[in-house]
């Protein structure tokens, strides 16, 4: 791949200062234009309205300032303990200054594709593991299904109380050089990265509390109460206030702090495998008051480890006998055993066909174009143009194992042609997109780095609620298109602009007088209580004071 | 609340509890031997003795850079300040979602600055490091008081320090009924203790050797005091054993061990305990041993693995 950006689109220093000011000329100087759709700006110098507010935010900064905000924002991240871990080593998860804005119309559609596409994909999960009426159909070929990796025979029978197998999704979207949103991958087992999202917000609004003076954005912070209801909905039947636990692996696991975050927010039990026990067909979790019976397992553990009985047989992250007081419905377990059949990458390319088949709706946001290896045709094709297409492992997660082909060396490739040929079933080619570029702070410069977008669903089997935002995850190394946080990636606060409120209102005025004006934002003219407390008993100093005023008289 | 959870917290507790006395006994001991460097070896060498380490094996001197290195300094052993620190870090990390986040905080930046500390003292003498010390244990115990609701959670923080002040006050008192010469005066533990004030303000002009091991042996108010320690670990036993009181006596083994140490020394006059110092702390440091590994049994039953498959 040429890079994707082009030294010669640099920016005018000069035309810069003449629209933004000195300082902003120094920041944003010779910040490059390349082939992807930049979300900040719409030509040098020119920035999209979404983004005023950074502007104006960033502009009040030098060089100094900045580097002295960002380290600030890095080190509230170490002392708070939000980590992960790689290879056994905690390390802070590298968040941007600099947010990314999504308008609200922008975001309304991204929300309600993301909502169809968990539709979509929950109505299949029933269907694979039920009538499978879509083989019938003639829509998925059954070898397909029965070949992917995490397709599980153990998931029949395994009936989910409300219906919900997708309790929690993160569809994982990027945007292409014309900007439009585009699903990539879907995660249906067990996605993470929300913590970051409700993390990141903390954060930047504590280390960019200019910018949230002049934005309106929409709150992050209920999803745990959103999960929770979810999780809560989810319970077996008949019971009506159920017990919830979180499953984790353990404190060494890469998300282990998402799962602390998550467990302390939603106010439930944090359980490792060890603390569960199974018996007559029930899910128990010793306490120091006894055994006390488990309803719901929010599990943070993947399938293969989740019941040795069943899976890995010497796993100790997960509990024997687990899956039986499922299978027996004494116990939901969220998200669904055998989910991964649905995240599958070569069933991702059939997913605009779920969207039409079971919902009978048009997708809103589209796949990236994909070749599926398994047709001949498509195979021929992409085994010639290798160089130019980015190969993935269907299995794969975390960015492990894909090869971008035009930054493949030939021996990388004539590796990669080979386990293509002998495996073509586990393989998925695509088009290579530039995803978006985002300004990032870089030293004390602020460049373009490539983002994607990873929204959040919770299904509670009413409603798909999509969390405003996502975790916006960014390539740090210059050009780079992995934003995988275990291949350098970083992330950066996701703000959706909230939408003007269209409807007017009406309020007092303070003095008393009841003028009949509609009012722009209600938040601002809410009626504050009469409220005359004492103030705070002054103790005895005073008297003391009184007593010293006397006796220098 | 969770067996494993409760474990952590009544560690975490043991753990701030350990660091902070750790370092008040080092300090007090380093300013002995700065004051008379003839007693350094002897003095040393009584202080790995109380605090239950092993002494460096190579034979050689025994000094306060060993002292240093491996009570104050060692990452690995837990009976060290570091170690203690750390490993109260990685308990709550454990139990992240039961303690406090500020708690969790206050741990967490402890551990994160030990490095530099360390550093700091290296250069400017070990007495502020065990200042350093003191203070963030205090601010650990501080948040915990006012951020943690008072359930179980804090039961078996509070006993498990509780338990770890009685046995490092029997240390940090055995350190002056073992080294009858290099040991610290009876003033000097007082003022480890942070004790001579109240000490001064209970017995006016009666200051004596005596009145002294009588203080910090058995005094009922002030909280370092090794009775009211005792007497609280009691007490937290106690309300979690809630509704354990039989007709006869008391079922629960941590609850009757604690009560009998106690009772030993509420019944006990400070000339009789004078007598034989060395074994009476001896006895009363079991007596938290063996309650302790009774907390243990009741409390956290270890998971044992119930299933190994075919191929494991």
């Amino acid at each position: 791949m040429p890079p994707s950006i082009e030294p010669t689109a640099a920016v005018n220093a000069i035309e810069t200062s003449a629209t933004y000011g000195a300082g902003v000329a120094d920041l944003f100087s010779d910040y490059p234009f390349g082939r992807a759709w930049d979300e900040m700006f719409s030509s040098s110098g020119v920035t999209r309205p979404a983004y005023d507010a950074v502007v104006a935010a960033v502009q009040s900064l030098d060089a100094d300032e900045l580097r002295a905000r960002a380290e600030g924002l890095a080190r509230s991240f170490l002392d708070r303990g939000v980590t992960f871990d790689v290879g056994g080593v905690e390390s802070p998860f590298p968040t941007d200054l600099i947010p990314r804005i999504i308008e609200a119309a922008e975001w309304e559609v991204v929300a309600r594709g993301v909502a169809q596409r968990v539709r979509a994909l929950e109505a299949f999960l029933t269907d694979v593991y039920g009538d499978r009426r879509v083989v019938e159909d003639g829509l998925v070929p059954h070898r397909v299904l029965i070949t992917s990796k995490y397709f599980e025979r153990h998931a029949y029978g395994i009936e989910p109380p409300n219906g919900v197998r997708i309790h929690v999704a993160g569809i994982d979207l990027i945007r292409d050089e014309q900007g439009k949103f585009r699903v990539l991958e879907d995660n249906v087992r067990i996605p993470s990265g929300v913590s970051y999202v409700l993390e990141n917000r903390r954060a930047t609004m504590q280390a960019l509390p200019e910018l949230f003076a002049g934005v309106r954005a929409r709150t992050v912070s209920d999803y745990p109460a959103k999960l929770l209801q979810a999780l809560r909905k989810a319970a077996p039947r008949g019971v009506t206030d159920p017990t919830i636990v979180l499953l984790t692996p353990g404190s060494y696991n890469a998300a282990y702090f998402e799962h602390t975050l998550l467990a302390r927010t939603m106010g439930v039990e944090l359980v490792e495998g060890r603390d569960l026990v199974c018996s007559n067909n029930t899910v128990r979790m010793r306490t120091t008051s006894g055994e006390r019976r488990v309803d719901v397992i929010y599990r943070r553990v993947d399938d293969a480890f989740l019941d040795p009985v069943h899976f890995i047989p010497n796993s100790v992250l997960g509990c024997p006998g687990l899956l039986t007081a499922a299978r027996a419905g004494n116990v939901t377990i969220a998200n669904a055993v055998g989910n991964g059949v649905a995240d599958d990458k070569l069933l991702y390319t059939y997913v605009p066909d779920f969207v039409r088949y079971y919902l009978n709706e048009e997708p809103l946001i589209d796949n990236v174009d994909t070749f599926r290896l398994e047709e001949p045709e498509h195979l021929a094709e992409v085994i010639d143009r290798l160089d130019e297409l980015v190969l993935k492992p269907v299995d794969g997660s975390g960015g492990k194992g894909i090869v971008i082909g035009p930054q493949a060396g030939r021996d990388e490739l004539d590796e990669l042609r080979a386990k293509v040929l002998a495996d073509p079933r586990g393989w998925i080619a695509q088009q290579v997109v530039h995803l978006s570029t985002v300004p990032t702070v870089i030293g004390d410069k602020i460049a373009p780095r490539h983002v994607d977008l990873r929204p959040f669903a919770v299904n509670d089997g009413d409603d798909v609620w999509v969390l405003p935002g996502g975790l916006t995850r960014v390539a740090l190394p210059e050009g780079s298109l992995v934003v995988n946080s275990s291949q350098g990636g970083g992330s950066k606060d996701t703000l959706v602009l909230d939408a003007p409120r269209s409807y007017p209102t009406f309020a007092a005025s303070a003095d008393g007088e009841n003028l009949d004006r509609p009012v722009e934002d209600v938040a601002d003219t809410r009626m504050t209580a009469q409220v005359s407390m004492r103030s705070p008993d002054p103790g005895p100093m005073a008297m003391q004071d009184q007593q010293q005023q006397q006796q220098q008289r | 609340m969770l067996s494993r959870i409760a474990e952590s917290l009544f560690w975490i507790g043991r753990y701030i509890e350990r660091a902070d006395d750790t370092a008040r006994i080092l300090d007090i001991y380093l300013q002995q031997i700065l004051e008379d460097a003839s007693v350094e070896e002897e003095a040393c060498r009584t202080l790995f003795d109380v605090m239950g380490r092993a002494m460096p094996s190579d034979g050689g001197r025994v000094g306060v850079r060993e002292v240093l290195q491996q009570l104050a300094y060692d990452r690995q052993a837990p009976s060290s300040i570091t170690g203690a620190l750390s490993a109260a870090r990685v308990n709550a990390r454990s139990a992240r979602d039961s303690v406090s986040s500020e708690m969790w905080e206050a741990l967490n930046l402890t551990f994160l600055d030990l490095s530099e500390q360390r550093r700091r003292a290296e250069r400017v003498g070990a007495h502020r490091f065990f200042q350093w010390v003191r203070e963030r244990t205090s601010l650990a115990n501080g948040v915990a008081d006012s951020t943690m609701s008072r359930d179980e959670s804090w039961l078996f923080l509070d006993l498990g320090r509780s338990i770890e002040r009685v046995d490092m006050t029997a240390r940090l008192i055995t350190t002056r009924a073992a080294g009858a010469t290099s040991g610290p005066a009876w003033t000097t533990l007082l003022r480890a203790c942070g004790a001579n004030e109240a000490y001064l303000r209970t017995y006016r002009g009666r200051v004596s050797d005596r009145t002294a091991a009588e203080f910090l042996l058995l005094d009922r108010l002030f909280p370092r005091s090794m009775f009211f320690a005792l007497s609280r670990a009691e007490d937290r036993v106690g309300v979690l054993d809630r509704g354990g009181e039989g007709r006869v006596g008391t079922e629960d083994a941590a609850r009757r061990l604690l009560g009998r140490a106690r009772t030993g020394l509420e019944f006990r006059g400070v000339d009789e305990m004078l007598s034989d110092l060395p074994g009476y702390l001896e006895s009363i440091q079991s007596a938290c041993a063996d309650a302790t590994s009774a907390i243990g049994t009741r409390y956290f039953p270890h998971a044992v693995i119930q299933w190994v498959g075919k191929g494991a």
